[in-house]
């Protein structure tokens, strides 16, 4: 098996001053090598959250639960990351066996330093290179991610680049410490379509090349449709739907997963009216008790939909879904 | 009278950058655009960042320079040259044109209820004489975008995005204008947000005869919205048709190039995009000829040297691509 990070009942709790607030309840996934998974869902659902805490950069106050646990298989071993404590060890899956590019390039960059110079520093920390092969790697890496005149850009500030450039160049830096799993946070939110085209390609190329694993975290269905090998669906903090990219876009089970797709602007049909979920996703504070869902759902069978939390149910090997409809069927 | 609502004849926006007497260099960022935009109608508005789209929203109302050109305004009421309005006319057609913002969570102040949110344009603009008027005026408003008492009392902090974007559409509506320019007004938000507010827009529009200037980088948002459709490049108008006509058959090739970059829903239909390669041109250094020429996989030398024109068919469909016929021939959309 070529397992490369497994995930088991993540939950993670926040301390705030009106008490405990759940972002992440009993979360279970993994990631091969290789394999790219989408992780969709709306804003508040708990899609970054999860992912910070495979490299553990939750803020001080996140409470993760005694059975939560995040396994990394690198060279020398599993490693239990939630686990890690000093900045020594966490090193090893921050920028080291994980990197990660986030939603807004020119947030990332630091404004007054070169690009170069940031991307020589976190070589330096993550290898035992010296500085001239660690200049000549990065260069190398903006050059392989499709930068035209790499040297120059080099010693270039993140406000002289375009938003398809800098965006590029987060890839490739992300990309020199030869990391394991790449999770990338909406990397294509804040560019226009024939660059997000650009930028897609791009990435499929580069996991082709490298053989690594990424988290892809998006709210947009059709750039998951177009990379993931695999997508799982998040709302409120839980997973209510994982299975192969083609069963879940083609053959929804959930109902918010459906109502995700009928929301959908679709060029195929133009008559065809908007369907909108109905409602706003509630504050956390405010977790409905049962299926998180059920204040939105539009196919509620009976009471256990507001008091029971529905079970995995699995409608193929592959393909799972969190939903009383289907727990009825399979018993 | 025709039933032209807004018109913008060879309308350019240039802003003057760098200073001293051999650095002056005018960056065009709308470069010669006519447009049409008829009395009620959704007129959408596409292309990428850096395209002029918000420049030539914020000229119409008045809120960029106009350099050359002109727009002119006509509701049946009152008629307006935007070119040489008068302090007391453009008060007026503050009043008659307004704006959405992009993201709602920058466009309301932290610091005011909603009730005073929605208020604020009336007490500015002395639109209502009393207390109790602008009050009743801020709870039909906040009824039809789907506000409740409730929410009037609150601040903006304790809105979800959804929320927030009905509360900016309800105090753009509350001066009862005729023109409103939604710049990105849904792109900030969840799509099964989206959808509610478009459907919110639409319904208003049909409900107080509003004409709405939509700008958008989503060709699938504008497809399902807008009746009429404007694509620009660079400062420039490259294409604009009726919504049905242009996406059944595109003309220009940037035009053919956008529609193919948008990720297709299918898992099964990879990689068949026809990708545009490198970016949008510095608007201070732009091409010679067409201005798309750089990135157009169909460019020949005419292109390089000579710049197009909009040349329409009669049926509302106008294009500037110097080889829209032979291409439409030779690679049928």
């Amino acid at each position: 098996m070529s397992g490369l990070i497994e995930v088991q009942n993540l939950t993670l709790q926040f301390r705030t001053d009106e008490g405990l607030i759940t972002a992440v309840d009993d979360v279970s996934f993994s990631v091969d090598k290789g394999e790219v998974m989408g992780l969709v869902g709306e804003s508040g659902s708990g899609k970054s959250v999860t992912a910070k805490s495979l490299m553990h950069l939750n803020a001080q106050n996140a409470v993760y639960t005694p059975e939560s646990k995040i396994t990394l298989h690198t060279d020398d071993g599993p490693v239990d990351v939630l686990s890690l404590k000093t900045p020594r060890e966490l090193n090893v899956v921050r920028g080291g066996a994980i990197s990660m590019i986030f939603q807004e390039p020119m947030a990332s960059f630091a404004p007054a330093i070169t690009i170069g110079k940031q991307m020589v520093e976190q070589l330096l920390l993550h290898s035992d290179m010296s500085k001239a092969q660690c200049k000549e790697v990065s260069v190398e890496m903006l050059d392989r991610v499709g930068i035209s005149d790499a040297g120059k850009r080099f010693n270039q500030y993140a406000f002289e680049l375009s938003g398809g450039m800098r965006q590029r160049a987060m890839i490739a830096m992300a990309l020199s410490t030869k990391p394991r799993l790449l999770i990338a946070d909406e990397p294509t939110t804040a560019l226009d379509v024939t660059i997000q085209a650009q930028v897609i390609d791009l990435m499929k190329d580069l996991v082709t090349e490298f053989g690594m694993g990424i988290i892809f975290i998006t709210h947009d269905l059709g750039v998951v449709a177009q990379t993931a090998d695999k997508v799982n669906v998040m709302y409120l903090g839980r997973m209510i739907e994982e299975g192969p990219v083609r069963e879940v876009i083609k053959n929804p089970k959930h109902p918010y997963t459906q109502g995700l797709l009928a929301a959908l602007p679709k060029l195929e049909d133009l008559d065809a009216s908007l369907t909108p979920v109905p409602g706003d996703i509630p504050s956390p504070l405010e977790r409905p008790s049962g299926c998180v869902f059920n204040t939105r759902c539009s196919q509620v069978v009976g009471d256990q939909c507001m008091s029971q939390l529905p079970r995995d149910v699995k409608v193929d090997p592959t393909h799972h879904v969190a939903c009383h409809i289907y727990s009825e069927a399979a018993e | 009278m025709t039933n032209t609502l807004i018109k913008a004849e060879g309308l350019s926006v240039g802003y003057q950058i760098g200073s001293g007497i051999f650095q002056k260099q005018i960056l065009k960022a709308v470069d010669n655009v006519t447009i049409e935009i008829e009395n009620g109608s959704f007129f959408g508005l596409v292309g990428e960042s850096g395209s002029g789209k918000t420049t030539l929203g914020m000229a119409l109302l008045k809120a960029a320079p106009i350099t050359s050109g002109g727009a002119h305004y006509s509701d049946g009421e009152v008629e307006y040259d935007l070119e040489n309005i008068s302090k007391d006319e453009l008060k007026d057609y503050r009043k008659r044109a307004q704006l959405i913002f992009q993201d709602p969570y920058a466009a309301l102040s932290p610091r005011m209820t909603v009730r005073d949110i929605i208020a604020e344009p009336l007490e500015v603009m002395g639109i209502t004489k009393s207390r109790q008027e602008t009050d009743n005026r801020v709870r039909e408003i906040a009824d039809k975008c789907r506000l409740n008492l409730e929410h009037l009392r609150r601040f903006p902090h304790a809105f979800s995005g959804g929320q927030r974007q009905r509360i900016s559409i309800a105090r753009a509506l509350v001066s009862a204008p005729k023109f409103i320019v939604a710049d990105e007004s849904v792109a900030a938000l969840d799509v099964s947000i989206q959808a509610d507010v478009l459907n919110l827009l639409k319904q208003i529009q049909d409900e107080m005869g509003l004409t709405f200037l939509f700008i958008s980088h989503d060709l699938s948002v504008v497809a399902h919205t807008c009746d009429h459709v404007a694509v620009m490049y660079l400062g420039r108008l490259v294409e604009t048709a009726p919504t049905r006509q242009l996406f059944a058959a595109p003309r220009h090739p940037y035009t053919k190039a956008l529609f193919s970059a948008i990720p297709s829903l299918d898992p099964d239909d990879r990689g068949k995009a026809q990708k545009l390669e490198g970016e949008i041109p510095s608007p201070t250094n732009q091409p010679s000829g067409c201005k798309f020429h750089t990135r157009c996989p169909h460019a020949i030398d005419v292109c390089k040297r000579d710049e197009p024109q909009l040349q329409g068919d009669g049926s509302g469909h106008e294009v500037s691509c110097h080889r829209w016929k032979e291409l439409m021939e030779a690679i049928p959309a």
